[in-house]
């Protein structure tokens, strides 16, 4: 086999650009000066189902009023219009209220999804929607083990809705219009890791008006979000079977093979090419 | 016809060549233009109002199964039929079977075409396709992203096809020069699109990791990267007997004697390559399966519907490849290449579609608008193909001047 100048350089040039694009496979915020992600922790056991958490949130993101109150057995959902809901379960212990809204993984799905870097992780821990970037492909929707994003069909410059944790709120140094607004006190807004340690306080000092299971703590590897509840959580419809791993792991396997067959088949199949081609001087066919 | 002989045309000026080229040629009112021309009007038509209204003006898309139709059959499946391309330039310029020779350029045609008009689909789902440059220039790149992968394959893969078939166009145009550094350009693009194929073929499965709650488990493994290379070549070469048997008689005219009577020894090759694949495929299917320990999975509706697609429409017609190659029955093959284009398409949508989300209270299902633009791309994309064909040197013999095959 003879490797003439073109080939060389096909090889080089393909080796560089994988190794150029194939560091940095996982999604989230560059090594360095790491700022520790911020969270919020929901206390369902708090919360009083009073939905002052979604109105404020209409206003400070300019979204319609929500619609429909908590009820039990009846399942609202987040949309296009309304980035967060309350909805009531009856649960064993009593009416319980869930808040539901983006999780802000730790390592989110859908920013490992997004091709363009439209969803993106931002060093303090929330997970934000940039328009500028999102070309609508909505393989976030898809990828999301939440079903968080949601998507404007019905226009024809459609935007991605979503929690965004008051992102622009935080970077003036305010916390997240829900947050603040709570009149139960069921929402506080920190540092994730202090907030595990608030979890764990309560759980331990109140062992029985509390479920033992911080869910988010390890869900998809970790979210910002963190729920507590009396009881367990698959009575409060969550999916308790979600994987502790995150999800971008899932892809990541095939993602760490491509630069391995970049530079692998192109030198085979050449190989196999001049193989083939010495064995049969004149033979016409080999079938 | 003399268009064979489209010579050096160096009386004619290029424009002059090219308009007349342009205008359409043969008999009219054929039954495929008289019902592919509503098609694509109507086609249009819808394509004006989505984007005008929105996407869901014209689709049921919601916002738990937010990729329909256009994304699972459009682009997923179709790109799998294209993938004879990559499979039969391995044979011809990496293998030297020369025996596939004379159907490299349809084949190639097909595939690029396919990826045009599929990929160019893509853009109809895109919600805001002015950002579609996005991660390809800029500093917007979403690397983590299977998605960013395949987006990048599609167009660096479209270049290499279009190397891979430029000869053809280099010799309609009569430009002997080009068409000697053009050709000579293949074998690269060979080997470039091979290793590219390999990636987004594997890619599009690798897509859906990620919705692992989302897919119904008898269809969801980690492996469905590879199902999804290994179908797409019996896939893939299936499209290529089933496109061939047409051609043939479509294009009959324009086949020279030699290659008439090569094609049914093709198509033959063909079937072996293809039953082979399927018997990896079913085993590898079946490895998953046992692995993924799904048992109590098959006595329900989606367990049936799992067993109809393995044995109605991978195992049965493997046997029928086997059997037909044995008895040398082309119509046979032929119609082992129907069920198992059949197969594929049930696989890539029970992925995509109809095990997307099948536990969902409200089941996807695609109006009749999106079937419609569906068929006006599969509609324009048989036009530019016909069009290409009755034009440039892809089934029939290159011009006299071209001395040696590319």
């Amino acid at each position: 086999m003879n490797i003439n100048r073109r080939n060389f350089f096909r090889v080089v040039g393909l080796t560089g650009t994988t190794l150029a694009i194939g560091n940095e496979l996982r999604a989230g915020p560059k090594k360095g000066n790491r700022i520790e992600f911020s969270g919020v922790l929901y206390d369902s056991t708090r919360c009083a189902g009073c939905q002052t958490c979604e109105s404020s949130c209409a206003e400070a993101n300019g979204l319609p009023a929500p619609v429909g109150i908590p009820e039990a057995g009846v399942i609202r959902k987040t949309d296009e219009a309304h980035r967060t809901v309350v909805n009531a379960f009856k649960s064993s212990k009593g009416e319980a209220y869930i808040k539901k809204q983006c999780m802000h993984c730790n390592e989110p799905a859908c920013t490992a999804a997004c091709l363009t870097q439209a969803m993106y992780k931002t060093e303090e821990g929330a997970v934000i929607w940039r328009g500028d970037k999102c070309m609508g492909c909505r393989y976030c929707m898809v990828s999301c083990p939440f079903d968080v994003p949601k998507f404007e069909f019905h226009s024809a410059n459609p935007k991605i809705e979503k929690c965004n944790m008051c992102y622009d709120r935080l970077k003036e140094g305010k916390i997240p219009a829900c947050v603040e607004n709570c009149p139960a006190e069921a929402l506080i807004f920190g540092k994730r890791r202090d907030l595990i340690k608030e979890a764990r306080k309560r759980i331990n000092d109140n062992p029985e008006q509390y479920e033992d299971h911080i869910y988010g703590e390890h869900e998809a590897g970790g979210t910002g979000f963190l729920y507590l509840a009396a009881v367990p959580f698959d009575e409060l419809g969550f999916n308790t079977s979600i994987q502790t791993k995150s999800y971008p792991e899932l892809s990541k396997g095939f993602l760490y093979s491509v630069p391995t067959i970049f530079v692998l088949w192109p030198a085979i199949l050449l190989g196999i090419r001049e193989a083939t081609k010495n064995n049969l001087p004149e033979e016409k066919e080999n079938g | 016809m003399n268009y064979t002989a489209a010579k050096d045309n160096d009386g004619k000026s290029v424009w002059k060549f090219l308009a007349e080229e342009l205008k359409p040629r043969g008999k009219f009112l054929t039954p495929f233009n008289i019902i592919s021309i509503p098609v694509m009007i109507l086609g249009l038509v819808l394509i004006v109002i989505r984007f005008w209204k929105g996407i869901g003006s014209i689709t049921n898309l919601t916002q738990e199964v937010p990729w329909g139709l256009w994304i699972g059959f459009d682009v997923v499946t179709g790109v799998a039929f294209a993938g004879g391309a990559y499979v039969l330039t391995f044979m011809v310029y990496i293998l030297n079977m020369q025996k596939y020779h004379s159907i490299v350029r349809i084949t190639v045609l097909n595939g690029f075409l396919a990826y045009l008009f599929y990929a160019g689909a893509l853009l109809l789902d895109l919600g805001r396709p002015w950002n579609v440059i996005n991660p390809i220039i800029g500093n917007s790149f979403g690397t983590s992203s299977v998605l960013f992968l395949v987006a990048w394959h599609f167009l660096l893969y479209m270049i290499a096809q279009l190397i891979e078939f430029s000869p053809a166009v280099a010799e309609w145009l009569g430009a002997k020069r080009a068409r000697k550094i053009l050709s000579g350009m293949t074998i690269a693009a060979v080997i470039f699109g091979i290793t590219l194929s390999t990636l987004h073929q594997s890619g599009l499965g690798a897509l859906y990791l990620m919705a692992k709650d989302k897919i119904h488990p008898l269809w969801y493994s980690e492996f469905i990267p590879v199902m999804f290379f290994v179908s797409s070549i019996f896939g893939g070469l299936s499209m290529v007997i089933f496109e061939g048997s047409i051609s043939h008689k479509v294009f009959f005219n324009q086949i020279s004697e030699e290659n008439h009577k090569a094609h049914n020894g093709i198509i033959t090759g063909l079937a072996k390559i293809c039953a082979v694949a399927m018997f990896a495929y079913f085993f590898l299917q079946l490895l998953v399966f046992v692995h993924g320990k799904n048992w109590d999975l098959l006595n329900t509706p989606m367990g049936y519907w799992f067993l109809l697609e393995m044995f109605g429409f991978v195992l049965f017609p493997m046997v029928l490849f086997f059997y037909s190659y044995r008895r040398n029955s082309i119509s046979l093959i032929k119609v082992a290449a129907l069920l198992t284009m059949i197969g594929v398409i049930v696989n890539r949508l029970n992925v995509t579609v109809i095990g997307f989300r099948w536990d969902a209270a409200i089941r996807y299902v695609p109006t009749w608008m999106e079937l419609a633009v569906t068929f006006a791309v599969i509609f324009t994309e048989i036009w530019v193909f016909r069009w290409v064909i009755n034009r440039m040197p892809v089934l029939r013999e290159s011009p006299s001047w071209v001395n040696d095959k590319d």
